[in-house]
C-alpha cells in the first residue's frame, strides 16, 4: 500500500517556502531561537568578531576623544540608577568617605584604597563617545585611575588571565550575589591607556545614576562593559567558575562578552 | 512549456551567481528581521556623533493625547499618529505595549536583544563572505564587466528604456538575453553602492573598530549617522527588493525562478525569427 503522495517540484517548493516562512516570520521561530544547537551555532560569530578586531585594531588603538562642547547635555543613565540598601545608602551619605575599593585574586600586593587615595595615584582624563548595546550614544568627560596603574601597584601575577570587577548594584534584584552586577575584560583591555576606573564625570564627583563612587571605562567596547558601583577588583585566570561562568551579568543573559561591536 | 512560437532556451545565471544569491536572500532576510529587532531596543534615529534624545531625525514613540495614548512616528519634526502598527499597539484587553516595529517582522519575534544581535552578527558573517565570493567571481569570470556594466549607448537610450518598464513591455528575443540598462543600473547600485554602505556603516557603529579606523566615523559623520544611514540603506534595499519581486512576477515568473535555480531561461523568437 502506497498512499504518499508525489511531490513534485513545485510543490517541494512551496512547501519549503512555507516551512521556511513559518519558521522565520510570525514568532514561530520563538523555539527556533530557543534551540540549544541554533544558539550554540549562531554564538560562534562572536569568536570570528573578536579574533577579526584584534587581528585588525591595534591593542594600543585609542578610541576617538572629543572636545568640551561635544559632551551630551542629557547623559542617559541606564541599567541600575541608583542602589537601595542600607550598606550603600550609609556609604552615599557620607560621601564615600569610608568606602574603599578592594583589589584581590591573582596579585602580589591585595589593596584597599579610599577614594582620596585613588585621587592621589596618576590620573587620566578623557571626553570619550558612550555607545549603549540598545543603539544610543552619548559624549562625556571622565577622569580617574588608569586601571593599568593599579593593576601595576598590586603587583598582578603572570597567571593572571582577566579582570573581574564586583559591583553593589542587585540589577537582577535577586536579594542576593546572583543578581548583582559584575563584569570582566582580558589583559589587552585592561591595560589599554584609556581604561580607567572614573571618579568624576564632566568635571564633578561622579553621579549616583552613573555608578558613585567608581565606574570603568573600557572605551573601545559597548556600555555594558563599562561596570558602575565598582566594589571589589579581582585577578583570576578565568571566568568559568564565577556566577554564571559567562564573565559578567548580561553575558549570563545571552549578551556576548566581547563587546566590541 | 507551451509549443505555440518558436523558444530557445539559454543558460543564464552561472552556478555562482545562482548560490551566492541564495545565499544573499538568507542572508538579508535574517538581516533585516533581526536588524529590526536591534532597532527596536531603541526606535530612534539622530543625525552626528552622540543621540540627541529631545531632537531625534525619527522616533517611534508613544505619546499622550488627551486621555489617550497613541504610537506616534516622528520623522524630521512631523509627527505621524501610527498607532498599532508603529511606536505603540493595543491588545484585544485594551492594554497596550510600547515598541517600534511589529513583533511579526522581527527575529526573534518577542522582545530578545541579545539574540537579535547573535543572529544578526552571525548573518552578517554570512553576508560579508558570500558578498566577498560574488564579487571575487564576478571581476574574474568578468560578469561585472560583461553582464551587468552598461555600455553608453544603453546609458544614452535610458530614456525610451524606462517608457516601455513603465507600460510593463519587455525586451523579447535577442535583447532579452541580456540584462536591459535599468536592470543594470538597479543591480550595479545594490551590488556597489548599498550592500557594501551596509557594511561599513555596521562597522562605523562598532566602537572597537572606530578605534582602529577612526575614518569610519568622518566619512557618515559620527556614529548616530551611520546608524541613521544604515535604516536609510536597508530601507532601500528593502524598496529594491519590492521592485524585483514585481518585476519577476510579471516578467514571467517561473521562468524567472528556474533560471536561478538550475540556470535555463527560455526565449520566446518573435515571429518570422529562424
Amino acid at each position: 500500500m502506497n498512499t504518499k503522495p508525489r511531490l513534485d517540484r513545485r510543490g517541494f517548493l512551496a512547501r519549503g517556502l512555507a516551512a521556511a516562512s513559518s519558521t522565520l516570520l510570525g514568532g514561530c521561530d520563538y523555539e527556533l531561537s530557543e534551540q540549544p544547537w541554533v544558539k550554540r551555532i549562531l554564538d560562534k560569530a562572536e569568536i570570528l568578531t573578536k579574533a577579526s578586531q584584534r587581528t585588525l585594531v591595534s591593542p594600543r588603538a585609542l578610541a576617538r576623544e572629543y572636545s568640551e562642547t561635544d559632551i551630551s547635555k542629557d547623559f542617559k543613565a541606564n541599567g541600575s540608577t541608583d542602589i537601595d540598601d542600607d550598606e550603600f545608602r550609609a556609604l552615599a551619605a557620607n560621601g564615600f568617605a569610608d568606602w574603599k575599593l578592594k583589589v584581590r585574586g591573582l596579585v602580589g600586593q591585595p589593596l584597599e584604597l579610599s577614594l582620596t587615595e585613588l585621587r592621589a595615584m596618576p590620573s587620566r582624563t578623557q571626553i570619550t563617545r558612550h555607545d549603549c548595546v540598545e543603539g544610543w550614544s552619548c559624549i562625556g568627560k571622565w577622569t580617574g585611575v588608569p586601571l593599568k596603574a593599579l593593576l601595576d601597584k598590586a603587583e598582578l601575577k603572570p597567571e593572571a588571565r582577566q579582570i573581574v570587577f564586583y559591583c553593589a548594584d542587585d540589577l537582577g534584584e535577586t536579594g542576593d550575589d546572583d543578581g548583582k552586577y559584575y563584569e570582566s575584560i582580558g589583559l589587552i583591555d585592561a591595560f589599554h591607556p584609556q581604561t580607567i576606573l572614573a571618579y568624576e564625570m564632566n568635571g564633578a564627583p561622579l553621579p549616583i545614576p552613573h555608578g558613585a563612587p567608581l565606574r570603568l571605562r573600557v572605551e573601545r567596547q559597548l556600555g555594558y562593559k563599562m561596570a558602575k558601583y565598582v566594589m571589589r577588583i579581582e585577578a583570576v585566570d578565568g571566568v568559568a567558575g564565577i556566577r554564571g561562568g559567562h564573565g559578567g551579568f548580561w553575558e549570563d543573559r545571552g549578551y556576548e562578552w566581547y563587546a566590541g561591536i | 512549456m507551451t509549443n505555440e512560437g518558436k523558444q530557445e532556451v539559454i543558460y543564464r545565471h552561472s552556478g555562482a551567481v545562482r548560490v551566492t544569491h541564495w545565499v544573499n536572500v538568507v542572508a538579508l532576510l535574517v538581516l533585516l528581521m533581526s536588524g529590526l529587532q536591534i532597532f527596536n531596543a531603541h526606535p530612534a534615529l539622530y543625525f552626528g556623533s552622540k543621540s540627541n534624545f529631545d531632537d531625534p531625525v525619527m522616533a517611534m514613540r508613544p505619546m499622550k493625547y488627551g486621555e489617550e495614548v497613541v504610537g506616534v512616528t516622528t520623522i524630521a519634526g512631523w509627527n505621524i499618529d501610527t498607532t498599532n502598527l508603529f511606536g505603540l499597539a493595543y491588545s484585544p484587553d485594551g492594554d497596550y505595549e510600547i515598541r517600534g516595529f511589529p513583533w511579526s517582522v522581527t527575529l526573534p519575534g518577542h522582545r530578545d536583544l541579545s539574540t537579535g544581535r547573535r543572529w544578526h552578527f552571525f548573518f552578517a558573517w554570512l553576508f560579508v563572505i558570500n558578498g566577498l565570493v560574488y564579487l571575487l567571481y564576478s571581476l574574474a569570470s568578468g560578469h561585472l564587466r560583461r553582464d551587468l556594466a552598461p555600455s553608453g549607448g544603453e546609458l544614452k537610450h535610458i530614456g525610451p528604456s524606462i517608457r516601455e518598464h513603465l507600460r510593463l513591455k519587455f525586451p523579447q528575443g535577442e535583447e532579452a538575453k541580456r540584462y536591459n540598462v535599468l536592470q543594470k543600473l538597479a543591480y550595479l547600485i545594490v551590488v556597489l553602492v548599498l550592500l557594501p554602505l551596509m557594511l561599513l556603516t555596521g562597522l562605523a557603529m562598532s566602537p572597537g573598530m572606530d578605534a582602529g579606523y577612526p575614518f569610519l566615523l568622518e566619512i557618515f559623520g559620527g556614529r548616530q549617522s551611520a546608524r541613521t544611514i544604515h535604516f536609510i540603506a536597508a530601507s532601500g534595499i528593502v524598496l529594491f527588493v519590492v521592485v524585483h519581486l514585481v518585476m519577476v512576477l510579471i516578467s514571467g515568473a517561473w521562468n524567472n525562478l528556474r533560471s536561478m535555480i538550475t540556470g535555463r531561461y527560455v526565449i520566446k523568437l518573435p515571429e518570422g525569427q529562424p
